[in-house]
């Protein structure tokens, strides 16, 4: 029973009661850390292991045969050029057209079923979206393809754009649509020309975001650009990917091979470091004014 | 005309301020009574100063725009439509027995799944366990704990974890982490929990364990960030009402903080779920893929979606393909009610859209 | 029963900001206290350092003497803990705790002080929903209904109810009617007055009248400092200071 009030000595804090406010605040702590060091191990290794295996030779020779030292993957990084380029045409149009309807048009019922889609899939695991797009292109052209793969990546960005095109719409304010449109601007202009262009720092940022994203994806393109070891610019023959080719090399058994994957990581790493990097920089030195 | 021009507030907040210097001169000369007009004698004007030509060109894109909101239908739908049309060899088959199958031959063409379904559950299960307190832990020091200077950088780093491709972990999990833990952490726990069972048998490194731990790093971003904007949701009244009744911190955050955004934690701990169920390349690269089932962490598995990765491109004949393309079915419905059931929890919390798309 | 506050010399600071100056100002044990000013004179800020809530505050912090009973809040052994325990607080804005039933809510500050015993846990908050006036409209559905499904009113008695079933000496309640319809507000008017007898009860208040109706003293905060502390009817008829007098008539604030 609780002491008489008055009585100084009545319910002092009970040792136990701090102890376990002491744990509880060194788990926190402790959690912090152990989510952050592989994070830095990661980084770390990525440098140690790759740094060195990243030269010219590297940059631009194509694989030599398995058990042969040297090579490099320079088809791999072309690869990934081409197809994410392929992706972002895919992807970044019906992103944006997605997130304009759900901003603009779909305030209703049907907006938030498409917004309930969107998520869905986004949530679609990757391969998923590998073996459907297999099925539609790679199965009806009987040979897997740069294009496919791009088809695939490409789906996977949807979501991410359009969800930040949303955003960015719904942060202009009205007043600027309505003064557009009392000027006797059309819609579809104010849309693109005044909404958008007010939003694009934003949208940039969710293309770009969308775009490392899919990067370093490679589940979706094992059965669609199913990587190449030669030179390849063919839209419509299979094509290499780092991110493939790094999976190839690390689950082999040569050596040389495994030196080059981490070479290969590094470079994929620094590749989306520095998409998501230029972004940060172009939005924040104002070149993209935007709305807020 | 679109809906938008309805929605438009009354002239009141029309800021006359905004410049319209350009205008066009019949809009001038309305300039000193736009207070006094209505919304619907803007639509008038509209329609006076451009007739027609305005029109189709607004319902041109109007009508674009919506079929990009429907390609997304239409993906989602030719998604499921080429997994249940390939997968159906399969279906007709083997039926239900397909799931609780032991025995994945494609020798004999015998196809059961279960060593997937298995693998995939331990897998997810192992990469929670350690994940949620993970998460949980990092958010509540974020929110409740940290010093305000450090919280972004923190913050900052938990999100560069999801950043980072699942074939990069894969990597650093084969040469890293495998050997660390076929060194010391395998030995270490045969020594003191062997006797549960859990930790016996050849120490390769690779296997459960392995996967689970890589899993569980992919996955405390997600559950992460959606427990700290729950946390953050919470209103500082709630956490002043407990500390006026006289109590240390952690009470207050447990009383206060966490136990009103459980629902929310809960979701996001779910939608980390629906990550780590279709996680592929890295579990493929660190599981060993074996299709058996074993007791024991230190044990090679196989999940469903590695099964997928590895097979695919080498399955001969239509009803191997046809079984593979089933277990992606199988993976599709079951990560397509995960993620709803998540969405559903964190939007009842955070009233609407739970913030940036997630990875 | 309750104590009396002896404050000698409290200084409170937001950051660089000093909020209160100096302020000296003595308590008495089962008395109900007003305290006014207007908008910003640290009236709220001088309450909450009363139960070291103000340090809760990023870069707040306080320093000074403040005596509850025996207590030495700002005493250099002591912990804030034992001091919020002991000096209860409603806000301005009722803050039931929303995942649980109202008697959960009662309860929340006991199982905190470990409390364990159901029969004992009972009675208390019978007698902590009897004391706040809530006792009657809720006895039948006390596990049933959670706290947040209350009407504003209720939910502040709820809040008081939960502040005293801890037993403090004192209770400190900063604002507790102005979010509340003027019926609500005379319950819980007349509720400070039943309280009075077995708690201090220091009131922050922006509603003149309401000082007058329910406290026997009141302190008159303007800009940081405590310009006038009095006994009510001399404050509010012959006003010693001109600030005070400029505005009891309403010339300001």
């Amino acid at each position: 029973m609780l002491k008489q009030p008055g009585d100084a000595s009545a319910q002092k804090l009970s040792p136990w009661r701090r102890a376990i406010n002491l744990a509880a605040t060194w788990f926190a702590i402790g959690a912090a850390v152990l989510v952050i060091v592989p994070l830095l191990a990661i980084f770390v290794y990525l440098l140690i292991k790759g740094a060195g295996s990243v030269n010219l030779a590297f940059l631009t020779q194509t694989p030599k045969p398995p058990g042969e030292l040297g090579g490099g993957m320079a088809n791999s990084i072309v690869g990934t050029g081409i197809i994410l380029a392929v992706a972002s045409i895919v992807g970044v149009p019906l992103g944006i057209g997605c997130g304009i309807y759900l901003a603009e048009y779909g305030r209703g019922r049907f907006g938030d079923l498409v917004r309930f889609t969107a998520d869905v899939l986004n949530g679609v695991p990757s391969i998923v979206i590998g073996i459907a797009v297999y099925s539609l292109i790679v199965l009806r052209e009987k040979h897997f393809s740069a294009f496919s793969g791009g088809v695939a990546l490409g789906i996977m960005m949807i979501p991410t754009i359009a969800r930040a095109t949303e955003e960015m719409l719904l942060m202009v304010p009205n007043v600027v649509r309505e003064a557009a449109l009392g000027l006797g601007i059309p819609k579809w202009r104010t849309t693109l020309s005044i909404s958008l262009r007010t939003a694009s720092a934003g949208v940039i940022t969710g293309c770009m975001l969308a775009f490392a994203r899919v990067a370093g994806e490679t589940a979706p393109l094992l059965f669609t650009a199913f990587g190449n070891q030669f030179w390849s610019l063919k839209l419509n023959q299979p094509m290499a990917a780092l991110s493939l080719q790094v999976f190839t090399y690390a689950i082999s058994p040569y050596d040389d091979w495994h030196r080059q994957a981490w070479a290969g990581a590094l470079i994929l790493i620094v590749l989306i470091v520095a998409a998501v990097g230029a972004v940060r920089i172009v939005t924040s030195r104002g070149m993209l004014k935007g709305a807020s | 005309m679109s809906g938008t021009v309805n929605e438009m507030n009354s002239p009141d907040s029309f800021n006359p301020s905004e410049k319209p210097a350009t205008a066009i001169p019949t809009l001038a000369q309305t300039a000193t009574q736009r207070k006094a007009i209505s919304a619907s004698s803007v639509l008038e004007r509209i329609r006076q100063t451009h007739p027609r030509s305005s029109r189709m060109p607004d319902a041109a894109f109007a009508v674009l725009i919506v079929l990009t909101a429907i390609s997304v239908f239409a993906i989602v739908a030719f998604v499921l439509w080429e997994l249940v049309d390939k997968s159906k060899l399969s279906l007709h088959q083997f039926g239900l027995a397909f799931f609780y199958g032991h025995d994945w031959d494609p020798v004999n063409g015998d196809f059961g799944a279960m060593p997937f379904i298995y693998g995939t559950l331990v897998s997810s299960a192992l990469a929670l366990f350690i994940a949620v307190p993970l998460s949980i832990g990092v958010a509540v020091y974020v929110t409740e704990m940290c010093p305000i200077r450090l919280r972004a950088i923190i913050s900052f780093l938990v999100e560069l974890l999801a950043a980072i491709p699942s074939v990069i972990y894969g990597l650093w999990g084969i040469f890293v982490l495998a050997p660390l833990l076929r060194e010391y952490v395998e030995p270490f726990l045969a020594k003191s929990l062997g006797w549960t069972g859990f930790f016996g048998g050849p120490m390769y490194g690779i296997g459960m364990l392995a996967a689970g731990i890589i899993l569980s790093i992919m996955v405390v971003p997600i559950i992460a960030s959606i427990t700290r904007e729950v946390l953050t949701a919470v209103p500082q009244s709630q956490r002043e009402a407990v500390l006026a009744l006289g109590a240390t911190r952690w009470e207050m955050i447990r009383m206060g903080v966490l136990r009103n955004a459980r629902i929310g934690i809960l979701g996001g701990i779910i939608l980390g779920l629906g990550r780590a169920l279709g996680e592929t390349m890295a579990v493929t690269m660190v599981i060993g893929n074996r299709p058996e089932v074993s007791k024991s962490l230190f044990a090679p598995g196989y999940t469903m979606a590695s099964a997928i990765a590895n097979q695919f491109t080498e399955a001969t004949g239509d009803l191997y393909l046809s079984a593979l393309v089933e277990i992606g079915l199988a993976l599709f419905l079951v990560t397509l009610i995960v993620n709803a059931l998540a969405r559903l929890l964190v939007w009842s919390i955070t009233g609407g859209r739970a913030g940036r798309a997630r990875a | 029963m309750g104590v009396g506050i002896e404050v000698r010399g409290l200084n409170a600071w937001y950051g660089k900001n000093l909020a209160l100056k100096s302020i000296d100002m003595t308590v008495q044990a089962n008395h109900v206290t007003a305290v006014i000013g207007p908008s910003g004179c640290g009236k709220s800020t001088y309450v909450r350092c009363l139960n070291r809530m103000h340090e809760t505050i990023p870069e707040a912090r306080a320093e000074g003497e403040v005596k509850v009973g025996d207590i030495e809040v700002y005493g250099t052994g002591t912990d804030p803990v034992e001091v919020r325990r002991r000096i209860g607080m409603v806000f301005q804005k009722p803050n039931p705790f929303p995942t649980m039933s109202i008697y959960d809510n009662v309860a929340a500050g006991l199982r905190l002080n470990g409390f364990r015993n159901r029969k004992q846990m009972n009675e208390l908050v019978e007698r902590s929903l009897k004391l706040a006036a809530l006792w009657d409209e809720v006895k039948d559905t006390l596990h049933k209904q959670s706290g947040a499904s209350l009407s504003g009113g209720q939910q502040q008695r709820l809040c008081i109810a939960r502040s005293l079933a801890v037993e403090p000496e004192v209770l400190l309640m900063d604002e507790p009617a102005s979010a509340l319809d003027p019926i609500s507000t005379s319950k819980i008017e007349e509720l400070i007055f039943q309280l009075k007898q077995h708690y201090t009860v220091v009131i922050v208040t922006h509603n003149m009248q309401q000082a007058a109706r329910v406290a026997e003293f009141t302190g008159f905060f303007l800009m940081g400092s405590l310009i006038e502390y009095d006994k009510t009817e001399k404050i509010f008829t012959t006003p010693a200071d001109k600030r005070t007098e400029d505005y009891i008539t309403g010339r300001f604030g």
